[in-house]
């Protein structure tokens, strides 16, 4: 299982809770694997083009994916998937 | 009162009630504050704003909260010094620097700090809380004990010494993170989510806190006799401050505080080792590619940053430019500004001046443009980059023979005329 840490404007949609388990050997596919289990994600954090929306990060344990290989990134059981308002700090 | 109407999303345009929110709920975009600007118009003055406090808070009608005694230790009204001198080296007209290290803990954050902390305790937080890379952190810190709040400052664990120590002394909690600004960032950002009683001032309060960057904009318009100037060079870190800056000089003319509507061109300023809007710009790109951050500039070192897209929106918009600069143009950049116009800036205000000259050089800032460089925080924070760049002429024995000797070592070294016997 992947661990996905849930920011608290996204909790509404997992009923309150900030962490859930999912399955998948991509990023891209636990992030599907989520909105599967939870309808509502895919809309809020993909753009039209499938692709993460502009102002939303994630990290697959301490790398932000697009330092690694985005959403084609491979995850293992074990890892923790964040997301993350990109809107912070300075 | 304020004049505030809501919050708006730049992105998707959802609109939100004024409250500890920092990103939109559906696409994650950034919000920002709306006023009724008719009613400010009405109300806002040249007299009412010269006859308010020597501070951020005279411009009070355009900040996002309205406190008869906010969360003050005296943030802005900084000087703007006319840097003939400078100018003459660069080859400039008439050239003005916007000295921000005058801030009551020197740097431009202040202002978002007050206007930040103020709206916070409106909003009913205790806790001031922020991710900062030294300079955000020495203000929350010392503007929280002001306030008496207590403080959690969170900052990359090797930040210059002046920076740790300054935070650490107004008796919050300070923890220094074994990671990147980036890192700390990621962790706050993180940490909202579970600490939603505490005021992140760079997260959940961001929408206000930035707000206080648009007084930069309003007291070099004042300072300039209520005219905006041609060209502004600004440092570039999350990009906050550039958007904010701009954002400032259209108020001032919306709301009718300017006789001439303002055609500033805004041009930022990026350390080498930290150019994601630099990049962007120069590729033609709208893709702001975040990088890990290696340079002296630390207060500037953030790779991703939050408002690098809507810079770059700005800077283009504007007509303006983006430049980086190396570490020994930064060095060099503080040391033309402390020998020309007797001011000591940061690294960041070196990274400022070196980019102001390498855009004249360039042809991007002309000698017909009034100038304006935002020197936004002081150099006695950053004293460790000028180790071994800058020290004492000459160690001598407290004897006259010592430092006659000494003298005349150093009038041969710099070949000075002996005009006068030793």
């Amino acid at each position: 299982m992947i661990k996905v840490r849930i920011p608290a404007q996204l909790r509404t949609l997992t009923g309150g809770t900030g962490e859930v388990s999912v399955e998948g050997s991509t990023v891209g596919e636990a992030l599907k694997a989520l909105d599967n289990a939870h309808p509502g994600f895919a809309d809020r954090i993909f753009d039209e083009d499938g692709q993460l929306r502009r102002f939303v990060n994630v990290f697959l344990d301490d790398e932000d994916v697009r330092f690694l290989e985005g959403l084609p990134t491979p995850v293992a059981a074990g890892q923790t998937l964040s997301i993350i308002p990109a809107v912070a700090g300075g | 009162m304020d004049f505030v109407s809501g919050l708006r999303c730049r992105e998707c345009g959802r609109t939100y009630p004024a409250e500890a929110l920092h990103v939109c709920d559906y696409c994650f975009g950034p919000l920002e504050v709306t006023y009724d600007y008719r009613r400010v118009a009405a109300t806002m003055s040249r007299e009412r704003i010269e006859a308010g406090p020597r501070s951020i808070w005279r411009y009070a009608d355009l900040l996002p909260v309205a406190d008869a005694a906010p969360v003050d230790l005296g943030a802005g009204f900084t000087p703007l010094v006319r840097a003939d001198r400078l100018a003459a080296e660069l080859g400039l007209g008439e050239l003005w620097i916007k000295d921000d290290t005058a801030n009551p803990t020197g740097s431009f954050k202040d202002r978002v700090v007050s206007v930040a902390l103020t709206k916070a305790r409106q909003l009913g937080f205790k806790i001031a809380a922020c991710a900062s890379t030294g300079n955000l952190a020495n203000s929350v810190a010392a503007h929280a004990a002001r306030a008496g709040m207590e403080s959690v400052v969170l900052i990359p664990h090797d930040l210059e010494t002046a920076k740790i120590t300054m935070t650490s002394v107004y008796g919050g909690r300070v923890f220094a993170v074994e990671g990147s600004y980036d890192d700390v960032n990621r962790l706050c950002a993180e940490l909202t989510s579970e600490q939603p009683t505490w005021a992140f001032v760079n997260v959940n309060v961001r929408t206000y806190y930035a707000e206080g960057s648009k007084t930069l904009a309003f007291e070099v318009a004042e300072q300039l006799g209520w005219q905006a100037p041609d060209h502004v060079v600004v440092p570039i870190g999350s990009g906050s401050q550039l958007t904010k800056v701009a954002k400032g000089f259209a108020e001032l003319w919306q709301v009718g505080l300017l006789d001439e509507e303002p055609s500033v061109r805004i041009s930022g300023a990026q350390a080498e080792g930290c150019s994601p809007v630099a990049t962007a710009f120069a590729e033609g790109t709208d893709v702001i590619r975040p990088v890990k951050p290696d340079t002296i500039a630390k207060s500037l070192a953030i790779g991703n940053p939050a408002d690098g897209w809507y810079a770059l929106e700005t800077i283009r918009k504007s007509g303006g430019s983006c430049a980086s600069v190396t570490d020994a143009e930064v060095i060099e950049g503080i040391r033309l500004l402390a020998r020309t116009e007797g001011i000591f800036a940061e690294t960041a205000g070196g990274v400022t001046i070196a980019t102001l000259a390498k855009l004249v050089t360039e042809g991007v800032i002309r000698p017909d443009e009034r100038v304006v460089a935002m020197v936004t925080g002081h150099g006695l924070k950053t004293v460790e980059a000028l180790a071994g760049t800058v020290g004492p002429t000459a160690t001598i024995a407290p004897t006259l023979e010592a430092f006659a000797a000494a003298m005349g070592d150093e009038r041969e070294r710099t070949n000075e005329p002996t005009t006068r016997s030793a």
